[in-house]
């Protein structure tokens, strides 16, 4: 049965990308299990305005968990303890009564923190306007059955294609890097015909603008994995790493 | 270059650098477990490479493997601490399914290359080194011996010692937790990974790092109970 819980916050504020962030402590008393974590963080807001202060900035859309804007890093993982789900599905039955919850922003380089816990995921849209698009114009819809593609392939295609652009990858990396984001959206057009044409090109282009932004460099420490909310796996890095080093060789 | 320039080149390096230092590792094991079984047959093997000018060519390009594999180390991971953004995490939890020696490669690297200090110094130096240098005798203690007689060596560091012998257990399980991340790492680093290949990569990186620690640790214990193989007196003395 859900409970109401009181629980102690520990939030990172920080006022700008150029400010010195700290932690702030808060109480929050009386909060239902079934309430979500968003939604604790909504009434934490209201609290804070009722007292005359500041809320916490943080970025949240769709709440249903696919759209990707929402982020937080709780208690050590992106998107809190739950696997395979975003912190808008995350609710408070995760946790216990008095226990104190730290959130923190995404700490990369290649998201600098805009405010509190809000930071700039603009990286990510320049690596897909870099190339994860395909550029002919297709027309209308074909007959289903007009290009055969094999099963294994479509499914494949549409798992890496479920990848939400969170940033929650380069979030849990240690190295800062965001090689399952590009490879999923390499992978997703890799594997299919209509994406082939373009391949070499786009997991080139993808791969120096990762570069340019400053991003890490993947160990394979597969923590981007295990914290991902769609579940991308790793294998899509190696078809990246396969797409990138066959496309310079044939240069 | 893209080789040089780009992550995935860069990465490339280390994968195809660390591979190369892993059959370096076959190889040297396998002429080990030749001492374990007779001295006679390990000198055999030391006079054959000696210094002559493949053995030191092989050195070489051994070398260069070592410093390739660990400057692009140093390189990478400088870059990843930048890419990390100046403000640490406050917690940092490691996911389940993420092996802690994946994220301790350059400080398992670096324990590795202090051991590897030690034993060139035991080794390489008043051998290969010793005989470049012209010398055909070198002391090992009390006694003089020839820079190829590598089964007096074993005896003279190994046979009785158990500080040198338990620093090369250590050397080993840091060897260990080293392999089994970097090698099926190198091969994802290639591209020769998918869903099916994962766990099979996985598992043969952990066979192949618990062979080749698990022989040499067995080997340097032998060394350390009975010394080289055979009939040793006959071997070691006056050579």
């Amino acid at each position: 049965m859900d409970k109401d819980i009181n629980i102690i916050l520990k939030v990172w504020r920080q006022k700008g990308p150029k400010e010195k962030g700290q932690f702030e402590t808060y109480q929050l008393k009386n909060i239902n299990q079934g309430t979500s974590f968003l939604e604790m963080l909504d009434i934490l807001n209201e609290q804070l305005i009722n007292e005359g202060k500041d809320p916490v900035v943080f970025d949240h859309d769709c709440r249903e968990g696919i759209c990707g804007m929402c982020s937080l890093y709780v208690n050590g993982h992106p998107h809190g303890p739950a696997t395979g789900a975003t912190t808008c599905q995350l609710y408070m039955r995760r946790f216990n009564d008095g226990e104190t919850i730290t959130i923190e922003p995404w700490r990369s380089a290649g998201f600098p923190v805009i405010r509190d816990l809000m930071v700039d995921r603009y990286a990510y849209d320049k690596i897909i306007q870099a190339g994860g698009f395909v550029s002919v114009n297709t027309g209308g819809v074909p007959d289903a059955n007009a290009i055969a593609i094999p099963k294994d392939d479509a499914e494949m295609a549409m798992d890496a294609a479920a990848c939400i652009g969170c940033g929650a990858c380069a979030a849990a990396c240690k190295n800062g890097s965001a090689m399952l984001f590009v490879s999923a959206k390499v992978s997703q057009l890799a594997l299919l015909p209509q994406g082939k044409v373009e391949a070499a090109r786009r997991a080139k282009a993808m791969v120096a603008k990762m570069d340019e932004l400053g991003f890490g460099n993947c160990t394979n420490t597969r923590a981007c994995e295990m914290e991902c909310p769609k579940n991308i796996s790793v294998s899509n890095i190696a078809r990246l790493n396969r797409e990138f080093i066959s496309a310079k060789l044939q240069d | 270059m893209w080789l040089l320039n780009s992550s995935i080149g860069k990465k490339l390096i280390m994968s195809i650098s660390g591979l190369f230092l892993v059959l370096f590792l076959l190889f040297h094991l396998s002429m080990n477990v030749a001492a374990a079984f007779s001295g006679e047959a390990y000198n055999m093997i030391c006079s054959l490479l000696g210094a002559n000018w493949y053995a030191v060519a092989a050195t070489l390009v051994l070398a260069a493997g070592i410093v390739i594999h660990f400057v692009y180390a140093l390189i990478l991971t400088l870059q990843n601490r930048k890419a990390r953004g100046n403000d640490r995490y406050a917690i940092n939890a490691r996911p389940k399914g993420v092996e802690w020696a994946s994220q301790n490669m350059l400080v398992l690297g670096i324990i590795i290359i202090l051991f590897m200090v030690l034993h060139f110094s035991q080794f390489w130096y008043k051998m290969m080194f010793a005989e470049l240098l012209g010398h055909h005798e070198v002391a090992l203690g009390a006694a003089t011996v020839s820079p190829q007689d590598g089964a007096a060596f074993i005896n003279y560091y190994f046979q009785g010692n158990i500080l040198i012998t338990v620093l090369y257990l250590i050397w080993y399980a840091a060897l260990w937790f080293h392999l089994t991340h970097g090698f099926w790492s190198a091969i994802q680093t290639i591209g020769w990974n998918n869903t099916i290949w994962m766990n099979r990569w996985i598992c043969i990186s952990k066979i192949v790092a618990t062979v080749i620690c698990v022989l040499f640790a067995i080997i340097t214990i032998v060394f350390y109970v009975n010394g080289v193989g055979g009939d040793c007196a006959a071997v070691c003395a006056g050579h």
